[in-house]
C-alpha cells in the first residue's frame, strides 16, 4: 500500500516537473543574492556561507510544501487517500515523496552553491587545501528530511484554515530553530578545522526523533483537515 | 484511598461540564482574588522595600522578583496548554479545548513580561538589553510558539477544526521546547545558571519574597485563566438554556 501511495506522489510530481524545479531555483537564487547584498569578497562570503545556505534550504523547503498538500486537499483526493490507507501511511508517503523531489535535489545542487559562496576558500592553496563541500552535503542530507517532516506538520494543520501562506511559516519557523543551529554549526565547525561529528550526530538524532513522532501528528492533522 | 480517587474522578468529570464550571467559578473568584491580593501586598512589600539591596546590582536586583515568576509561568503555561490539548484530543472534553484557548494569550503576555523585564535588568547589569543567549533566545522562541498557536487557532472558520488543529500544534511545540532549549544552550550562553531553589545560592531574605511572588503569580495566572475561560464558555454556549437563565 505504501509503495502505491509513494508511486502516486512521484507520478504527480513528474507530471508537474516545472513546479518541482521552482524551489530548487529559489534556493540557488536566494543564495546568490548575498554576494550582491553584502560583499563579493571570498573571505567574507565563506564566513557567512553556512548560515546563508541553511536559511535558503529552510525557506525552499517551506515554500515547496504547498505542492504536495494543497492540490490533494482542494480536489478531494486527500479524502479518498485517507479512506484507502491509514493516515500515518498517507503522511509518510507524502513526506518521503516531498523529500525525494525537493530535499534530495537540494542536497545535490548544494556543491554549486558552495562554489558560489567560496566555501572552500583558502588564502594560500599550497599550504592548505580545504574541502568542506562533503561536510556541507552531509549536514543537508541529515537536516532536510527533518525540515520536510516538521514542515508537513504545519502544512497539514493549516490546510483547512482560511489564510495559510504566512501561517505555515509563523507556526513552523520556531520549530526549525534547532535544525538551523546544528546544521550550520556542522559547517562552521568544519570551517574552523575542528570536529563536527557531535553536531552531525545531534542532527541525526533529531531526524530519528522526528521520523518516529511526526508522521502520527501529520496523519492526525490531515484527518482533522478533511473532517 | 479508593474513595479519594473516586471523588477525584468525580471532580474531574464535573470540571468537564461548562455549566458546573461557570456556576462554581463565580464563587471561587472572589476568594482567589482576595488571596492573590494579600500575597501581592506581602510579596511586593518584601521584594520592593524590605529585602536587602544586592551588593553588586544595587536596586536593580528587585526586577528579579517580577522576572523570575513571569519566566516560570510562561513555561508552566505552555505545558498546561499542551496537557489541555492532550486531554481534549484523547477524552474529547469540551472544557479542555476552551482552557487551552484561554491559556494561550495569557501565557504569551507572561512570556513578553519575562523578556521585557529581563531586558530592563540587562541594561544596567550586562550593559546590553539583548544578547543572543540560550535562555533569552529560547524564551523568544517560546513567545513565537505561543503566537503561532494563536495565529493558527484564529484562522479557522470552523471552531471544532480550529481546536483540534491547534491542539496538535501545542503538543508538537511542547515536545520541541526542551529540544530548542538544549540546542540554544549549547549554541551560546550568558544567562546565569539555575539558582532559585539551590541551597545557599541565594540569600533567604531574597528567596522568601521571591517564593511569595511566584505563588502570587501562579494564582494570578489561574485567575486570569478562569476569567477568560468563563468568557469562552459564554461565547460557546450562547444557545444553551442554562446560560441564558444565568445571564438574564
Amino acid at each position: 500500500m505504501f509503495v502505491t501511495l509513494l508511486k502516486r506522489e512521484l507520478m504527480l510530481a513528474r507530471r508537474n516537473w516545472v513546479a518541482i524545479l521552482i524551489p530548487l531555483f529559489f534556493f540557488i537564487m536566494v543564495v546568490s543574492l548575498f554576494p550582491f547584498a553584502v560583499s563579493p569578497e571570498a573571505e567574507f562570503l565563506q564566513q557567512i556561507a553556512p548560515g546563508v545556505i541553511w536559511v535558503a534550504a529552510l525557506l525552499a523547503t517551506l515554500l515547496s510544501l504547498d505542492l504536495f498538500y494543497r492540490g490533494d486537499y482542494q480536489d478531494g483526493s486527500l479524502e479518498q487517500l485517507l479512506i484507502m490507507a491509514s493516515p500515518t501511511q498517507v503522511a509518510f508517503s507524502k513526506v518521503l515523496a516531498h523529500w525525494l523531489v525537493t530535499g534530495l535535489p537540494l542536497v545535490l545542487v548544494s556543491p554549486l552553491l558552495a562554489g558560489l559562496m567560496h566555501l572552500n576558500y583558502a588564502p594560500d592553496r599550497e599550504l592548505l587545501d580545504p574541502n568542506h563541500t562533503p561536510v556541507m552535503m552531509l549536514s543537508l542530507l541529515l537536516g532536510t528530511p527533518t525540515l520536510c517532516l516538521l514542515g508537513a506538520v504545519g502544512m497539514s494543520l493549516s490546510l483547512g484554515a482560511s489564510r495559510n501562506g504566512m501561517l505555515v511559516a509563523v507556526m513552523i519557523l520556531p520549530l526549525y530553530v534547532p535544525i538551523l543551529i546544528f546544521g550550520s554549526a556542522v559547517i562552521t565547525a568544519s570551517l574552523a578545522n575542528s570536529g563536527y561529528n557531535a553536531q552531525l550526530a545531534i542532527l541525526g538524532a533529531i531526524l530519528l526523533f522526528a521520523l518516529v513522532l511526526t508522521p502520527f501528528a501529520i496523519g492526525r492533522a490531515l484527518k482533522v483537515a478533511v473532517s | 484511598m479508593a474513595n479519594s480517587s473516586k471523588s477525584f474522578w468525580r471532580w474531574f468529570h464535573q470540571l468537564g461540564s461548562p455549566k458546573w464550571f461557570y456556576q462554581k467559578s463565580a464563587k471561587w473568584l472572589p476568594w482567589l482574588w482576595a488571596i492573590t491580593a494579600i500575597l501581592f501586598v506581602f510579596g511586593l512589600y518584601f521584594s520592593l522595600y524590605a529585602s536587602p539591596v544586592d551588593y553588586q546590582q544595587g536596586n536593580s536586583v528587585r526586577i528579579m522578583y517580577i522576572h523570575v515568576p513571569a519566566a516560570v509561568l510562561s513555561m508552566v503555561g505552555y505545558l498546561a496548554m499542551a496537557v489541555c490539548a492532550v486531554i481534549g484530543l484523547v477524552w474529547k472534553m469540551k472544557m479542555s479545548f476552551m482552557a487551552m484557548r484561554a491559556i494561550a494569550p495569557i501565557g504569551a503576555v507572561f512570556t513578553f513580561i519575562c523578556l521585557f523585564t529581563g531586558s530592563m535588568w540587562g541594561i544596567p547589569t550586562w550593559g546590553t538589553w539583548w544578547e543572543w543567549d540560550a535562555r533569552m533566545t529560547s524564551e523568544l522562541v517560546l513567545l513565537f510558539l505561543y503566537l503561532g498557536f494563536i495565529a493558527l487557532h484564529s484562522s479557522f472558520s470552523d471552531r471544532n477544526k480550529a481546536d483540534r488543529s491547534a491542539a496538535i500544534l501545542a503538543i508538537v511545540g511542547a515536545i520541541n521546547v526542551p529540544i530548542i532549549y538544549g540546542s540554544v544552550k549549547w549554541w551560546n550562553t550568558l544567562h546565569q545558571a539555575y539558582s532559585v531553589t539551590k541551597k545557599g545560592a541565594i540569600d533567604p531574605q531574597m528567596q522568601t519574597p521571591l517564593f511569595i511572588m511566584i505563588g502570587a503569580f501562579y494564582l494570578l495566572f489561574v485567575i486570569l485563566v478562569i476569567v477568560r475561560l468563563r468568557l469562552e464558555v459564554i461565547n460557546r454556549e450562547t444557545k444553551s438554556k442554562w446560560l441564558q437563565e444565568e445571564l438574564a
